[in-house]
């Protein structure tokens, strides 16, 4: 996990569920880069072109509620997504995306602060964010010693298959 | 503590937890949905190579019943041979239906049951005193190498219901009813309890939809203490060991409401959110392209039964397709011994082998641009059944059924005799 993540901002707003995040229609695809050609195409369907690697998701309430659907983890994963800032996010989102080793912070008031276009410095450890464009600040939530641990392994597979070598 | 705090206690081995706290847990049964390879992915990846106890494995082919696509057909046979290979008997294939129906039918969804499937609606066995919560592949794939799966014990809501329904407005009018007053993210990461005496006049049926539908408040899962209608039920299917925990006097909830349903109307969530709930009769006379009638939520035998009641001896509008979806084998089958079946088809219903289908816009009913959906399903969201730009409303199966026949949106309670 990269300690800094730096870049520009992509605003949604509240409720962006997993069938925006990664459209239903696309869940029979397994293979990596075939996910990340359908990241956010149901909420933006130029966001692939618009985003480079490191750029930041920034959401109002309850980002990445509805589905179970690792997917939509995973093309964010796949884009190179540097942090996801939400004022809250769907649980089992919450989980996936932990799982994969993807910055999840959840940071009231954010959208508010925060326009498209704007160049975002999130300190994922602290949670201490900056943007950069207007000079703004704001304070992430701790994430929990849990989810630390396992963003600090990489993710939940490395953690596993670490724990499954000590075993034999 | 709450019954749902002593069920996680016991299962992770200890005498008590508290709200909040980290707690790894043994998993009674977990379940596989087919739109997730990547479950078997992560197990490889993560070193597994025998599941723990193929015992408490299910699988289900439910999402892509049966393949229509090359690429889904590949995934269900890789997840068949997997099942062959580790010894899953619970091979449950293209022919049984959707997940949580199945479990509910084969009286796997019983009370004390820590129930983990990567569906979300896996609240609905709250209905039966479970703990059914939902996950992603890899969350599963940790169960299926090591048994357990870590939770936070969650913040538990109580939402009480007072009162009897009026006449045609359904257990699916309440929950969208709460859902609308309390917001789609009102309950995330939480548990919700539901309480009241309106719960006598609920059947198991009714129960699971409202149970379903609290995945679209954000809930971690649902509770409904087992009664007399849940145990006739368990008595009726269930073989496997159960256990009825029971909440201590004086227990203090993160929250409590209390609903009056004895004058409820008919309520719709209009596009593009579940909680943007209204009346029915804001929306009357709106035109009806697509009438879907199935799922999880909303596809059980009782749901087919006030279908064919609205629509015995006449006939869908000829504008509106009624695409109806049992939800599981054993739905299609006591429906066809009731006779429902064929009144349904004979007024103009098409019908989708027991599944998913529709619901989550992959297959079997999908929606062109700028139309009209009423549908008995749990969401709404742009692209849901189809094109981003279909509208979804979502409603009770009597909602449906009544639209239907109308083409347009009506008041289903006129339709109730």
């Amino acid at each position: 996990m990269e300690k800094t993540a730096k870049g520009k901002a992509f605003v949604f707003g509240a409720n962006i569920d997993t069938d925006q995040i990664y459209p239903g229609r696309f869940v029979e695809l397994t293979d990596v880069e075939d996910v990340a050609k359908h990241a956010m195409e149901g909420a933006d369907p130029d966001f692939v072109k618009k985003f480079s690697k490191g750029d930041i998701i920034v959401a109002s309430t309850n980002f990445g509620c509805g589905s179970s659907r690792e997917h939509a983890a995973i093309t964010l994963k796949a884009v190179g997504v540097g942090a996801v800032l939400a004022e809250s996010f769907g649980r089992i989102f919450y989980r996936n995306g932990i799982n994969l080793g993807v910055p999840l912070l959840v940071c009231p008031g954010i959208d508010k602060i925060v326009a498209s276009g704007q160049v975002l410095t999130v300190n994922i450890e602290t949670g201490q964010i900056t943007n950069e464009t207007t000079g703004e600040a704001a304070q992430a939530q701790p994430m929990s010693e849990y989810v630390m641990n396992i963003l600090a392994s990489g993710g939940i597979k490395p953690m596993i298959k670490s724990q499954l070598e000590m075993q034999l | 503590m709450h019954a749902i705090e002593k069920l996680l206690a016991k299962k992770a081995g200890k005498e008590s937890v508290t709200t909040g706290e980290i707690v790894n847990c043994a998993v009674d049964m977990a379940g596989i949905n087919d739109l997730y390879l990547q479950t078997i992915r992560s197990f490889f990846e993560m070193g597994g190579t025998k599941v723990h106890d193929p015992s408490k494995v299910i699988m289900f082919m439910d999402h892509y019943a049966p393949a229509s696509t090359i690429v889904q057909a590949d995934n269900q046979k890789k997840f068949r041979e997997f099942c062959w290979d580790q010894g899953i008997d619970l091979l449950m294939d293209i022919d049984e239906g959707v997940c949580h129906q199945v479990l509910a039918d084969r009286g796997l969804s019983y009370p004390g049951e820590l129930l983990i499937v990567t569906d979300s609606h896996t609240t609905t066995h709250g209905a039966f005193g479970a703990f059914g919560t939902g996950v992603g592949a890899t969350d599963l794939a940790t169960i299926l190498i090591t048994g357990k799966l870590w939770f936070r014990v969650p913040e538990i809501i109580r939402i009480n219901f007072e009162g009897e329904l009026p006449k045609g407005v359904y257990a699916k009018d309440i929950i969208l009813h709460v859902i609308g007053e309390l917001g789609a993210d009102y309950a995330v990461y939480k548990a919700v309890e539901f309480t009241g005496s309106t719960l006598k006049h609920l059947s198991v049926s009714e129960r699971m939809a409202m149970c379903n539908m609290t995945t679209e408040m954000g809930a971690k899962t649902s509770y409904i203490q087992p009664d007399e209608i849940t145990m006739k039920f368990v008595k009726e299917k269930v073989t496997r060991e159960y256990e009825i925990f029971t909440t201590d006097p004086g227990y203090q909830y993160a929250a409590e409401h209390t609903f009056d349903v004895s004058q409820l109307k008919p309520q719709l969530a209009a596009p593009f959110s579940v909680d943007n709930v209204e009346d029915v009769t804001a929306f009357i006379g709106r035109t009806v392209d697509q009438a879907y009638l199935g799922s999880c939520t909303g596809g059980r035998v009782e749901d087919l039964a006030v279908a064919a009641k609205i629509l015995a001896g006449k006939k869908v509008s000829s504008r509106t397709r009624f695409v109806v979806v049992p939800a599981s084998k054993g739905v299609f089958l006591e429906a066809m011994q009731k006779g429902y079946i064929q009144t349904l088809v004979e007024a103009g219903a098409t019908f989708v082998t027991p599944g998913c289908a529709a619901c989550l816009g992959t297959h079997q009913g999908m929606l062109a641009s700028g139309e009209t959906c009423i549908t008995s399903t749990n969401r709404n969201f742009p692209g849901r059944m189809g094109h981003t730009k279909g509208e979804i409303f979502l409603g009770s199966p009597a909602a449906v059924a009544a639209a239907a026949l109308e083409g347009k949106i009506v008041d289903p309670a006129n339709y109730i005799d």
